[in-house]
């Protein structure tokens, strides 16, 4: 077990080297140039030469990298090229806004998709089943921004129970919370209601229907654990489909989190910030995704370790 | 975007059928004939666009405003409202179906090829080409494939055909990873060998024997990628970074009219109503194919 996770870390940290020398490649290759983003239009030649000596964008690729890397390993992401400030500064008071959204997005993505899922399996090939696996595919085909301008409009505008945006009481997160969940809860259903199915034909449910136990003891008591927990061992996988949703969720909700902070330097060219983003997410995929492996065959002994 | 669950198709499979029994068993399902009309409405819409509507996408019509210069409610004569600048609504989501429908072929058509080639080559070569493939996709499977895309649409200049590439560039890799695994089976079945013994050439066993086999899965994740690409060139364009105004997406024109959305909702409405109808389109049909191509899946998700 030990050597599985210290063979995955090694794997992990491979990975998020490959991602850092991707990102670093791309942003300079591609045509924007961010030192005449910082000039401005009225800077004169000089200026602008001076600014990129100033940040070193004028030495080669692989002495930037090299720089950019060893930095990194000390936890120095740079410093913004705009706001002027430490980008990890910048992450970490952003981190806090972001991690308590998806907090709420996985309780809301939990809450109305294990439900969903369980009803649907319980009446397999009811009418109630079919509206709600509908549902659920509505549910992962609903474009995010549109999930989160038509609950803005109905429940702050029309309804006025919620703040139109912002952050900082618990009636700030349940719209965002609610947008960025929708697209998980879709899949949860789908999900919890075939591991529901699967247990539901296993023997031992069989037998205890046979002991003549309740329907509902069945249900709660033997089918519902064995069927919720690899479901629930996903959960270190949506972290990675959160990092993508949370740009548009925080942009639509005006939330200060580290989505919001990537799409402004995004909009400004502001790379360090850009890469520091990048990266954070890229570590919280490769987190979460071992998370998922090393939690599943704890919740599954059948699962072995490669 | 990624998907948490990815469909198992790597055991037993059965070369593809004949078409007619897949479009017989598809009018079979109640969601896929849903999904299936779904599309038929988009792609009339698409194509006919010009005949159905009295008014031009870009035509910024005198008495398309109030007195105030606000939209106009949906009415008799505008069908589903103007938008800011006076233009007929429903005329730029027709238009819109256009811009939609073709991105959704064309970007998913190239992340698909993209994931073919890559998960073939990966899982037919092995060795060390195979090797550097597979783990170029774990690591692309690292980034957050939305918040790279619109890295990439942002600062390329965006049009029609850079969304297409962003959209295919960061969609491929899930076609890969599961091409890789069944090629990497087929691989090592025993027909394989057994053309491999009788002097079969390379192109000969992957193009009559391996792509076949390959024909469901592609099928399959071929229809559902169509949403995935519907919604990411949405989400682009919403942010103002996908396909530009005047050129109708309806992804642009949410982002164009998104500061009259309070007191007309129905710019916000009409176009994510469309966008959210084609993306569950393809994922109906596409799930139903899934359950008719994999006998494995029946009945489960």
């Amino acid at each position: 077990m030990i050597a599985y996770i210290g063979r995955r870390l090694i794997q992990s940290a491979l990975i998020l080297l490959g991602v850092s020398i991707i990102t670093f490649a791309l942003l300079y290759l591609l045509p924007a140039d961010p030192v005449r983003q910082i000039a401005g239009r009225s800077a004169t030649p000089q200026t602008v030469e001076n600014i990129r000596q100033q940040l070193g964008l004028d030495q080669p690729f692989f002495v930037q990298y090299w720089r950019y890397l060893t930095n990194l390993l000390t936890g120095d992401l740079g410093r913004s090229y705009i706001q002027r400030s430490e980008v990890s500064e910048l992450i970490v008071s952003r981190l806090p806004a972001s991690l308590l959204l998806m907090l709420g997005a996985i309780f809301c993505e939990l809450a109305i998709g294990l439900t969903m899922g369980l009803v649907a399996a319980t009446k397999r090939g009811s009418a109630t089943d079919q509206t709600l696996m509908l549902t659920s595919f509505v549910g992962v085909s609903a474009p995010q921004f549109v999930v989160g301008l038509l609950l803005l409009y109905v429940f702050a505008v029309r309804l006025g129970w919620f703040p139109i945006g912002g952050y900082g009481t618990w009636k700030h997160l349940v719209l965002p919370s609610l947008t960025l969940g929708v697209l998980g809860a879709g899949w949860y259903a789908r999900m919890m209601r075939s591991s529901m199915i699967d247990v539901l034909r296993q023997d031992y449910i069989r037998t205890a229907r046979a002991k003549g136990l309740r329907r509902g003891t069945i249900l709660v008591r033997h089918a519902l654990p064995n069927a919720i927990l690899p479901v629930v061992a996903m959960i270190g996988i949506d972290i990675g489909i959160f990092m993508g949703g949370i740009v548009v969720v925080e942009s639509v909700f005006g939330w200060p989190g580290i989505g919001q902070l990537a799409w402004q330097a995004i909009q400004r060219v502001d790379i360090p910030i850009i890469m520091g983003v990048t990266l954070v997410s890229a570590c919280a995929i490769v987190l979460g995704n071992l998370l998922a492996d090393i939690v599943a065959p704890f919740i599954d002994p059948r699962i072995k370790l490669r | 975007m990624t998907t948490p669950i990815s469909p198992d198709m790597s055991t037993p499979l059965l070369p593809a059928k004949p078409r007619s029994g897949i479009w017989r068993q598809l009018l079979k399902r109640r969601l896929a004939i849903l999904g299936l009309a779904l599309i038929a409405i988009a792609v009339a819409g698409a194509i006919l666009a010009p005949l159905l509507t009295p008014y031009d996408p870009n035509e910024q019509m005198f008495d398309g405003l109030t007195l105030e210069g606000a939209p106009l409610p949906p009415s008799e004569k505008f069908w589903l409202g103007t938008d800011l600048l006076g233009r007929d609504l429903a005329t730029r989501i027709l238009y819109g179906a256009r811009t939609s429908l073709i991105i959704g072929i064309v970007a998913n058509g190239a992340a698909l090829l993209i994931g073919a080639l890559v998960g073939i080559t990966a899982g037919y070569f092995r060795g060390w080409i195979g090797n550097a493939l597979m783990r170029f996709t774990d690591l692309m499977m690292a980034f957050p494939a939305l918040l790279l895309a619109i890295c990439l649409a942002a600062i390329l200049q965006p049009s029609l055909w850079i969304v297409a590439l962003v959209i295919a560039l960061v969609n491929w890799v899930q076609t890969a990873r599961v091409i890789y695994t069944e090629t990497s089976s087929l691989a090592e079945r025993e027909f394989i060998d057994a053309e491999r013994t009788i002097g079969a050439s390379t192109p000969r066993i992957l193009f009559r024997h391996i792509l076949p086999h390959l024909l469901p899965t592609l099928i399959v994740w071929g229809t559902l990628g169509i949403s995935t690409t519907v919604l990411l060139e949405a989400t682009l364009s919403y942010l103002g970074i996908g396909v530009q105004p005047p050129t109708a997406s309806w992804g642009n024109i949410i982002f164009e009219n998104q500061t009259y959305f309070q007191v007309a909702p129905w710019l916000v409405f009409f176009p994510g109503a469309a966008i959210l109808a084609l993306a569950l389109a393809f994922n109906l049909v596409g799930d139903a194919l899934r359950d008719i191509l994999d006998p494995t899946q029946r009945g489960r998700a």
